[in-house]
C-alpha cells in the first residue's frame, strides 16, 4: 500500500476521533429535522425547513420552560442516508423528536428507528397512505394523496361528468391517485374510459393528450408531480383541449403555489382539489403567507411549507401538554386527537390512525392583484385518509 | 525503477523480475497500521460507527469500480446497477424469511456476478464513449425495471418488511451501528486481502497491460476479451456485496440504490482518492463522506458547493503534486526506507 494514502487515512481517522460529542442538556429539547435539502427534491426541503424556522421565529424557541433546538440534516433524498441520520440523531444528539421526511421511502426507512428508540416521527411532507402504519410513533401533518383525490372524484361526479379519462405520472403516488379516483368515481356511477400513465422522467404529454382528445371524455383527471404542472397545462391548452369542452380537474400538486405564478395565464380557470392554498382567506393564513414571503425573499409558501409549519405547531402543543416531558409514548398520546386552526383551515390528528384530518378545498385559478392564485370555491370538511378509513370499516 | 536494465543471464532476468514483482506485492507497515487502526475504531468512538459503516460500504463499492476503471481501464457510469442488484437480492431474500446476513451476502454477490457476466459482453464492444452510454443504459434499464416490478421490489415506496437476523447467529444489528461497522469492515478486509492477490497475479498484470495498450496486449498473447469479462464479473460481484451490506445494515432498499447519482458518487470517490491503487478508493470514500458529513452539518443547503470547490482545487493542483507532497512527508518521517511507487 502507498504510504501517502495511509497517511491521509491516519489524518482522517485522527480528525474523526477529535469530533466533539454534543453535550446533552436537560433544559434543551432537540428536534432532528431530516429533509432532502439537495438533489431533485430540494424544493420540498427548502419549503419545509423555511416554515419550521418561521414557526420558531413567530412563536419563540421556548416551550414549557425549555429551549427547542432544531438540527437540520440533508439526506439528499437517499433512504439509506435518512436512516443513518435518524439513527445518529437519536443515539448521538439525543433528539426527542424526528421530523421532516420529504418522500415516502425516506419516511418508511426511518420508521424502525422511531419504533425502536420510542421517538415520535413527525412526517411533514411525504404523502403515501401507508406511512402512518409503519410505526406507532409516526404522526403526519402533511396529507395523503387519496385524501385529496377522492374529493376530486366526488366533485367531478357532482359536476355532471359521466365519462372521464385519468392521466397520472407512472410512479407509486400517481398510481395511488389513479386508483383512488377510479374507485370513487365509478362508485358515484361514472365510467373511466382510459387510464393513462406518463413516464416520470422527461415527460412529453403530447401523445397522451391526443389519446384524451380521441376519447372525447366529459372531463380529464390529472396528477403530475409539482414541477411538471405548468408544462402539462401549457400542452393541454396548446392542443386546444380547453376549448373542446373537456373539463380539466387536477390535484393541487399540479398547481403548486410555489410555481403557479410562473405558469402564465394558461392555467386560469383550472379546477383542482387540495388541502392548502396560499390564498386561503383566514387571518392565520394571511399572517403566515406574509411572514413567509418576508423571510424568504418573496417566495410563496406551498403545501409542503404548511406541513412543516403545522408539524412544529403540533410538536409545541404536545410539549405544552406534557409540560416538557419528552417521553415518546406520552408525546404521541398528547398528539392524538389534537385539533387546532392552521393556516390551511381547521385540522386535527386522528387518534386512531395518527394521520391528519383536514378540509379539502375545490379551487379555481384566478388572478388576485395581478398574481395567479388557487382561489377556494367550496370545501369537503374534515376529510380522513380514505384508504385507512376503508380498512377500518372492514 | 528498481529493475536492473541489463540482466546478464536469463536466470538473472527471472530473478530480478521476481524481486521486482515481489517488492510490489509485499505487505507494507502502513498497510498493517491502517487495518489495525480501522479495527481499533470498533472499540472507540461508538458515536461514529454508523458513519464509519457507511464509509466502509462506499469504500467497498469504490474498490469494485477501481478494479475495472483503474486496472482494466473500463469507464462506467452505471456501476450502481450491480450495487442495486445486490441490495435488492439481499433485501428480497431477507423479506422472504431468509434473514441470515452471510448467506444473503453470498446470494447477492452471485446475482450481481451473473448480471455482470452477461452485461460484460456489451461492455466489450466499442470505445470509452460507447461504454459510458452502455453502462449508463444498463443501470437505467434496471432502475425502470425495479420501478415497474412493484410486486417484487415495492416500486417507488421501497422494499417493505426486511428482517435481518443476527450476524453469525449471535450479534444483533444495534442502534449505534457497531455490529454494522464490524460486519462491513470484516467484508472489506477479506475483499481487500483477496484483491491484493488478484492485482499482483499474472491476471492483474495482464489487466494493466490491456489498460495501457490493448493492441499490444493482444500482440503478446493476452486473451483480452476473456480477461475483461472476468474482471467485469468480479467487479460486479464486489459491487453486489457492497449493495447487500447497505441493505442489510439499514434493513431497507429503495429505488435510489439504482439511481444515477450513486454511479456518479462512486466515480467522484475515485477521482478524490485516485484510481488504480485499491487503497485510493478507501481514502476517497473516507474523505468524501467525512467532508459531506461535516459540511452538510454546517450548511445543509449548500454543502455541495464546498465539495465542488474542493474538487476543482484538487484538479487544479493535480494529483501528482499531492502525491509528491505525500511522498515528501513520508520520506521525512521514514527517511531510511523508500517504497517503490505505482501500485499498492
Amino acid at each position: 500500500m502507498n504510504r501517502r494514502n495511509a497517511l491521509a487515512r491516519l489524518a482522517t481517522v485522527a480528525l474523526l476521533g477529535a469530533l466533539p460529542v454534543s453535550a446533552f442538556a436537560a433544559d434543551t429539547i432537540k428536534i432532528g429535522l431530516i429533509l432532502p435539502m439537495t438533489g431533485p427534491s430540494a424544493s420540498t426541503g427548502r419549503q419545509v425547513s423555511a416554515a419550521v424556522a418561521l414557526y420558531q421565529a413567530m412563536n419563540g424557541k421556548t416551550v414549557a420552560g425549555k429551549t427547542v433546538e432544531v438540527i437540520v440534516k440533508d439526506d439528499t433524498g437517499a433512504a439509506d442516508q435518512t436512516k443513518r441520520l435518524a439513527q445518529e440523531l437519536v443515539v448521538n444528539d439525543h433528539v426527542a423528536i424526528l421530523a421532516g421526511f420529504g418522500l415516502t421511502p425516506l419516511a418508511l426507512a426511518a420508521a424502525p428507528i422511531a419504533t425502536q428508540a420510542k421517538v415520535p416521527e413527525i412526517v411533514m411532507a411525504a404523502g403515501t397512505a401507508i406511512i402512518t402504519e409503519a410505526s406507532p410513533f409516526i404522526v403526519r401533518t402533511s396529507f395523503t394523496l387519496p385524501q385529496v383525490t377522492v374529493p376530486a372524484a366526488e366533485f367531478t361526479a357532482k359536476s355532471g361528468a359521466k365519462k372521464v379519462v385519468t392521466l397520472v405520472t407512472d410512479y407509486a403516488p400517481g398510481i395511488d391517485a389513479e386508483k383512488a379516483f377510479k374507485e370513487k368515481f365509478t362508485a358515484e356511477g361514472g365510467t373511466v374510459a382510459a387510464e393513462l400513465r406518463v413516464p416520470l422522467k422527461n415527460p412529453d404529454f403530447a401523445p397522451f393528450l391526443q389519446r384524451v382528445a380521441d376519447e372525447k371524455p366529459d372531463a380529464v383527471f390529472v396528477f403530475v408531480p409539482s414541477g411538471f404542472g405548468g408544462l402539462f397545462v401549457k400542452q393541454f391548452v396548446e392542443r386546444g383541449l380547453d376549448k373542446s369542452g373537456i373539463k380539466l380537474i387536477a390535484t393541487g400538486d399540479v398547481l403548486d403555489d410555489d410555481l403557479i405564478d410562473q405558469m402564465g395565464d394558461v392555467v386560469l380557470g383550472v379546477t383542482s382539489t387540495h388541502h392548502y392554498s396560499a390564498a386561503h382567506p383566514s387571518p392565520e393564513n394571511k399572517a403566515f403567507v406574509a411572514a413567509f414571503e418576508k423571510a424568504n425573499g418573496g417566495q410563496r409558501p406551498n403545501f409542503m411549507a404548511v406541513g412543516g409549519f403545522d408539524g412544529m405547531a403540533l410538536i409545541y402543543a404536545a410539549l405544552k401538554k406534557t409540560n416538557g416531558d419528552t417521553d415518546g409514548v406520552k408525546l404521541v398520546d398528547a398528539m392524538k386527537g389534537m385539533a387546532w386552526t392552521s393556516p390551511r383551515g381547521p385540522i386535527s390528528i386522528d387518534p386512531e390512525t395518527r394521520d391528519i384530518v383536514q378540509n379539502v378545498y375545490v379551487r379555481t385559478v384566478e388572478k388576485v392583484d395581478g398574481h395567479l392564485y388557487n382561489v377556494e370555491k367550496s370545501a369537503f370538511e374534515a376529510v380522513k385518509d380514505p384508504v385507512k378509513a376503508a380498512k377500518a370499516k372492514k | 525503477m528498481t529493475m536492473p536494465l541489463l540482466p546478464t543471464s536469463r536466470a538473472d532476468a527471472v530473478a530480478s523480475a521476481k524481486a521486482f514483482l515481489g517488492a510490489q506485492s509485499r505487505v507494507r507497515p502502513l498497510e498493517i497500521a491502517f487495518w489495525l487502526l480501522a479495527f481499533a475504531a470498533l472499540f472507540v468512538g461508538r458515536s461514529h460507527h454508523l458513519l464509519l459503516a457507511e464509509i466502509t460500504i462506499l469504500a467497498l463499492f469504490a474498490v469494485s469500480l477501481d478494479l475495472i476503471l483503474g486496472y482494466a481501464g473500463i469507464v462506467s457510469l452505471g456501476h450502481a446497477a450491480f450495487f442495486g442488484l445486490g441490495a435488492y437480492a439481499a433485501g428480497i431474500l431477507a423479506q422472504s424469511g431468509h434473514g441470515d446476513p452471510l448467506s444473503g451476502l453470498v446470494v447477492a454477490a452471485g446475482v450481481a456476478a451473473v448480471a455482470g457476466f452477461v452485461s460484460s459482453f456489451l461492455v466489450l464492444r466499442g470505445a470509452d464513449l460507447t461504454r459510458l452510454m452502455i453502462t449508463l443504459g444498463v443501470a437505467s434499464l434496471l432502475y425502470e425495471a425495479a420501478n415497474k416490478m412493484d410486486w417484487l421490489t415495492g416500486g417507488a415506496d421501497g422494499l417493505q418488511g426486511i428482517l435481518i437476523g443476527p450476524l453469525l447467529g449471535r450479534f444483533d444489528f444495534d442502534l449505534y451501528g457497531t455490529t454494522a461497522f464490524a460486519y462491513a469492515l470484516g467484508v472489506l478486509f477479506v475483499v481487500m486481502l483477496a484483491l491484493r492477490v488478484v492485482v499482483h497475479s499474472p491476471f492483474g498484470h495482464a489487466l494493466r497491460a490491456i489498460r495501457d495498450n490493448r493492441l499490444r496486449a493482444r500482440a503478446v498473447g493476452i486473451p483480452v476479451e476473456r480477461r475483461l469479462v472476468a474482471v467485469y464479473t468480479l467487479s460486479a460481484a464486489i459491487a453486489g456485496l457492497a449493495g447487500a451490506l447497505s441493505c442489510q445494515t439499514t434493513a431497507f432498499v429503495s429505488l435510489d440504490v439504482l439511481d444515477f447519482h450513486r454511479s456518479a458518487e462512486v466515480l467522484l470517490v475515485l477521482v478524490i482518492g485516485g484510481s488504480g491503487r485499491l487503497y485510493g478508493a478507501i481514502v476517497g470514500a473516507v474523505v468524501f463522506r467525512f467532508a459531506q458529513d461535516v459540511l452538510s452539518a454546517m450548511t445543509p443547503q449548500y454543502w455541495q458547493f464546498w465539495v465542488g470547490l474542493g474538487l476543482v482545487i484538487l484538479v487544479l493542483i493535480g494529483r501528482d503534486r499531492l502525491d509528491d507532497l505525500g511522498r515528501a512527508i513520508v520520506a521525512r518521517i521514514l527517511p531510511a526506507r523508500r517504497s517503490p511507487e505505482g501500485t499498492p
